[in-house]
């Protein structure tokens, strides 16, 4: 595997069954990191839950940071919610689709991907200059 | 017909081809899911104030559904560890374990969270009919004075609809009540109208009854919501962490004041159809790995009979229905803040 967190291929295993306190030994010491990523990324939904529900428009220091690049509001929490969320998501990527070390190949693809997403994510910001009115229940 | 590169790397991509073949096709889903949340995006910005809800959704339950993801995400890996290490038994077991945390998560979703806001009843009330409300179950003059957003619907659960009756053909109306397991009766304070009830009486079931010819909603009388039951306190102006269903306050809108009023269905807001939207998406990614996780798993040709045929091939197949999985725990990694908690 490309990964060095990736478990050895057993290559002189025989494909059967017959597992011994050994092996079993080096199964955990390859498969340690994932645990301990599956455990960080439980706290981090927690972390997630928990932030949600601190005011940070009403934290001084807070709103004066966000406020520096205009951000103010809920959407404060709003922003810290997604770095945690963007935080996961990479570790996701990294350990458990082990793009740490994945070959060039298939980041190519990928860059073009998050170019892409990103360009219609940017796509929002139209409605500064084409404002949508009533589109909620404009038809009743 | 042999499919090449299976095991192998290609010369030119270094690659074996299924690893390549699940990056794209993962890629692909990153712009599926990336419109609709750019969509998401569009919707809420362009919301009226006060037309976005917030704290609808259960958090305890769906941190609950987040927390099932990750760990069956973890339990994907290890499956595919074993593979590595040869050990089938401990493969099974993971695999096994990815299979339930999976049909747990859809279970909850499909048979707890979303049955209950398809009864959910919420009206929106007319910007000329408002002032009515105030100080009953709407305390907006407050949440301007602080600054917040304006409380425009009044929900919780239907009790009753008080309906005149007196042009509709008797016998059909009776038999649809039958029907539809509900019962009627004359109104306390009004004789010219009739009140009807029963357990079946859900928002929809309202909205049907209102198509019969002849036949005038005149009121709805609901258990209100704690938000419309106390809503002079500040207290219940943000969403709490453990959901708390309709009180025993019973309130009463005239049909005449409401602007919309459905369930929380996907009609109900903006944010109720790109909800059912994604989550619905999101299930059906959901619904297809556990499909593809049980052919793994079973001991048949492609599943782990093929181990002890090809046990670096079958190896690849389940490193490809992982790396699957991982993204759609991804996926439920941004929906659960965006639709639960922000």
């Amino acid at each position: 595997m490309s990964d060095s967190h990736s478990p050895v291929p057993a290559a002189s295993h025989a494909p059967d069954d017959h597992g011994h306190g050994h092996e079993d030994h080096d199964f955990w010491g390859h498969c340690k990191l994932y645990v301990y990523i599956g455990i960080l990324l439980g706290v981090l939904t927690a972390v997630t839950v928990g932030l949600s529900y601190v005011d940070f428009a009403h934290i001084g220091m807070t709103r004066w940071i966000f406020g520096l690049i205009g951000i103010s509001g809920n959407h404060i929490n709003i922003v810290v919610g997604m770095i945690v969320a963007t935080f996961k998501v990479c570790l996701v990527g990294a350990i458990f689709m082990h793009l740490k070390g994945e070959k060039k190949t298939i980041w190519q693809p990928l860059y073009f991907t998050a170019f892409f997403v990103l360009g219609l994510f940017l796509l929002t910001l139209l409605h500064w200059y084409d404002p949508i009115f009533s589109t909620v229940h404009a038809h009743h | 017909m042999e499919i090449p590169y299976t095991v192998r790397p290609r010369p030119d991509t270094g690659l074996a081809n299924p690893k390549l073949g699940i990056w794209l096709f993962l890629a692909s889903e990153v712009m599926l899911f990336g419109g609709l949340f750019s969509a998401y995006i569009f919707l809420r910005i362009g919301a009226e104030p006060g037309y976005w809800p917030r704290g609808l959704l259960n958090v305890p339950v769906g941190a609950m559904n987040t927390a099932i993801l990750i760990a069956s995400s973890v339990t994907i890996v290890l499956a595919w560890a074993s593979l590595k290490m040869r050990k089938l038994s401990a493969y099974k077991i993971w695999m096994g374990v990815s299979i339930l945390c999976g049909a747990i998560f859809l279970i909850v979703k499909l048979a707890y969270e979303w049955p209950q806001k398809f009864e959910h009843f919420g009206a929106f009330i007319k910007k000329d009919a408002l002032a009515k409300y105030e100080g009953l179950y709407l305390d907006n003059q407050r949440l301007a004075k602080e600054g917040k957003d304006p409380r425009m619907e009044i929900s919780g659960h239907l009790h009753e609809i008080e309906v005149d009756a007196s042009g509709v053909d008797q016998a059909k109306f009776e038999a649809f009540l039958k029907e539809h397991k509900l019962v009627s009766k004359p109104d306390e304070h009004d004789p010219k109208l009739l009140v009807i009830e029963g357990e079946h009486l859900t928002p929809a079931m309202a909205e049907r009854i209102e198509t019969i010819p002849g036949l005038k909603l005149e009121a709805f009388q609901l258990g209100l919501d704690p938000i419309n039951a106390d809503p002079t306190n500040a207290d219940l102006d943000k969403p709490h962490f453990l959901y708390r269903g309709p009180t025993d306050k019973i309130g009463k809108i005239e049909r005449a004041d409401v602007e919309f009023y459905s369930a929380f269905a996907p009609k109900h807001s903006s944010y109720f159809a790109v909800y059912f939207t994604i989550t619905g998406l999101h299930g059906l990614h959901v619904l297809a790995g556990i499909i593809v996780m049980l052919y793994f798993w079973l001991p048949i040709e492609g599943g782990t009979k093929m181990f002890r045929k090809n046990p670096e091939q079958f190896t690849n197949r389940v490193e490809v229905v992982g790396l699957f999985w991982h993204f759609v725990d991804l996926v439920w990694i941004f929906v659960f803040p965006i639709f639960y908690l922000l």
